[in-house]
């Protein structure tokens, strides 16, 4: 059972999936996938237990050994991000099952592969089956992102799609490059063909870079960025609430390609330019918020202000950064998809005026507003939540790096830009109402979205609270991240660091 | 046959980014299309170009890297689905806005 521990957490929405196309009945396809979605975080809560003794697992998938075959891989970081993942799937899916599933087809079955996608990203040691898991995530959210209908939505996806394809041909070519120097597509393989003398260095090199561009297109960093705000607000709630944990796939690729295949042998090739166009990110999704006239485009901004202050951190190559980076990766895509979830629940409320940021009818339900405070300060990283805590743990972390100075001016000033973008819209969703205006009866909340939203909301301050043994499962993520000796062993077994396969023709 | 197959990649990808840079959904297609087969022309290429040789291995017979072929086909699948998708989605675009555009508004 613990030697086929990695293969479940893609076993489990492959088989949902399966079952849920097999039945077309809504309330079914329900409770498969909230059963299905249950027992996934069952298995990661486990799977992270587990991969906290410190030993890589390392599951051969047909038996067929490293660099021949595909392997899945868990380390910490890979079995916490299963984790976020599971969590975030259950809640949305819990939300979306209240209804939001039934303004178009197939949602419970699309569902099911992007999980299977994200979580196949994370867990995956091998370059080209990431390529597919990328594929798999996108190819359901570009249906996801299309579904419950209308002009909005089909207009971002049609930008959305045609940008990831075009990534999708870069990515190839950088595989094709990195098979064509490296004769290998296995990362640890890869990692430990760069170090051996006899390939050529240079398109090597050309391949990463691409490569890194890829993940960065994937992860919004600026001049690829522009795509984002746009999808992101375009969303039903629930999509654009599981969409904020795509931006950290391409962030999480980055950091590991950068901590295992290019920091023994290339470390300079994040230098410079990285840090800098992270840093311009984080002050244009700062001013995007600022300007934004809807909630929903709003969270959409703060996640990829989000997604800008994380590319900050592989470029830094330091084992302190990226675990601080790992906790603010946790809480950042909790806060964004419990701030999209009540930004659902509030725009209902609100009739025609919707989440725009007008003079509307007053909010039915308090609970709603003080959950708009916890998330809009969790969001704005104010104390006393998390927000804050990862902020912190992030800023203390860069104080010693070179580019500290310029990382913590941007941060603290479009921190406090958002703050007042986010106090100046609070005031219009909770405040400012039309004279002799009353509340809609509209829809109820419902116990479902009531109970998801909460308990994503709750994130803000439970992470706070439990800041201590999460930062410090980070830090031995970090730790086990940073070693990549001990993943190139881990995964192509002792004594293969030194012989090489044969030159390549 | 380097030089053959590099001009082919070459003028492909030169007319795939040209077209994906045009305005209107059908020819972005068209581009992204013609970029794919430029990409899969490029990572078969990956395994080294051979004539006569299969991509299998037997002893003492020459033989094709196997593996960029595989990588290939599955590229191929997944380039097929997400163009069929886009044409789809551009299909509706066109229906619900009246325009062909690729922001989905009537322009130029």
């Amino acid at each position: 059972m613990n030697a086929n521990a990695p293969i479940l957490p893609l076993l489990i929405p492959l088989a949902a999936a399966l079952l849920q196309m097999a039945s077309g009945r809504l309330s079914f396809q329900r409770a498969v996938g909230l059963l299905a979605t249950a027992l996934l975080v069952l298995v990661a809560s486990w799977l992270t237990l587990l991969a906290d003794d410190g030993v890589l697992r390392v599951y051969a998938l047909g038996d067929w050994p490293a660099p021949f075959g595909i392997v899945l891989v868990v380390d910490r970081l890979a079995a916490a991000m299963t984790l976020l993942t599971a969590v975030l799937g259950f809640v949305v899916l819990l939300y979306a099952s209240a209804g939001f599933d039934d303004e178009g087809i197939h949602f419970h079955p699309l569902f099911q592969f992007q999980l299977l996608g994200l979580l196949g990203a994370f867990l995956t040691g091998d370059l080209f089956n990431l390529f597919v898991f990328f594929e798999i995530m996108l190819l359901a959210s570009y249906v996801l992102l299309a579904h419950g209908g209308g002009l909005a939505r089909t207009r971002a996806g049609i930008t959305y799609v045609v940008l990831n394809l075009v990534g999708s041909a870069l990515f190839l070519i950088a595989l094709g490059l990195i098979y064509g120097t490296l004769g290998t597509l296995n990362l640890a393989d890869v990692a430990r063909v760069l170090t051996l003398p006899g390939h050529d260095r240079a398109l090597a090199r050309l391949a990463f870079a691409l490569l890194i561009a890829v993940f960065a297109l994937k992860a919004g960093l600026l001049p690829l960025s522009f795509w984002l705000p746009h999808t992101y607000s375009a969303a039903g709630a629930p999509v654009a609430a599981l969409f904020a944990i795509m931006t950290k796939v391409g962030i999480v690729a980055i950091l590991r390609v950068q901590a295992i295949a290019l920091e023994p042998v290339m470390p300079d090739l994040l230098d410079n330019w990285l840090t800098t166009l992270a840093l311009a990110t984080v002050a244009f999704a700062a001013l995007g918020a600022l300007a934004a006239a809807r909630l929903q485009a709003l969270i959409a901004w703060l996640v990829l202000l989000s997604a800008g202050t994380l590319l900050v951190t592989p470029a830094q190559a330091s084992t302190e950064v990226s675990a601080a980076a790992l906790y603010y990766l946790l809480q950042s895509t909790l806060a964004g998809a419990a701030f999209f979830l009540l930004a659902g629940l509030i725009a209902e409320q609100r009739g025609k005026v919707a989440d725009q940021f007008l003079a509307g009818p007053p909010l039915r339900a308090t609970w709603l507003k003080i959950a708009f405070l916890i998330v809009a300060t969790t969001a704005a990283a104010l104390p006393p939540f998390s927000g804050f805590v990862g902020k912190l743990m992030l800023l203390t972390s860069t104080r010693d790096v070179e580019a500290g100075s310029a990382i913590w001016v941007v941060i603290l000033i479009s921190g406090f830009i958002v703050m007042a973008a986010l106090a100046r819209d609070g005031c219009y969703l909770i405040w400012k109402h039309k004279a002799a205006a009353r509340s809609l009866p509209g829809e109820p909340v419902g116990w479902q979205r009531a109970t998801a939203t909460l308990l994503l909301v709750a994130a803000g301050p439970l992470l706070a609270v439990g800041a201590r043994p999460l930062a410090d499962y980070a830090a031995r993520a970090s730790a086990q991240l940073h070693a990549p000796g001990a993943y190139v062993t881990g995964v192509l077994g002792a004594g293969a660091t030194t012989t090489g396969h044969g030159t390549r023709p | 046959m380097e030089v053959l197959l590099s001009i082919a990649i070459g003028v492909l990808t030169a007319c795939g980014v040209f077209l994906i840079l045009r305005s209107r959904t059908f020819p972005v297609l068209l581009g992204l299309t013609l970029l794919s087969y430029a990409v899969n022309l490029f990572l078969f290429a990956s395994g080294r170009l051979r004539i006569d040789a299969p991509p299998l291995i037997r002893a003492g017979a020459s033989y094709a890297d196997p593996l960029p072929q595989a990588l290939v086909l599955t590229a191929i699948v997944i380039g097929f689905g997400m163009t069929a998708y886009l044409a789809i989605l551009a299909l509706r675009a066109l229906s619900e806005s009246g325009a062909d555009h690729v922001d989905a508004h009537k322009g130029p």
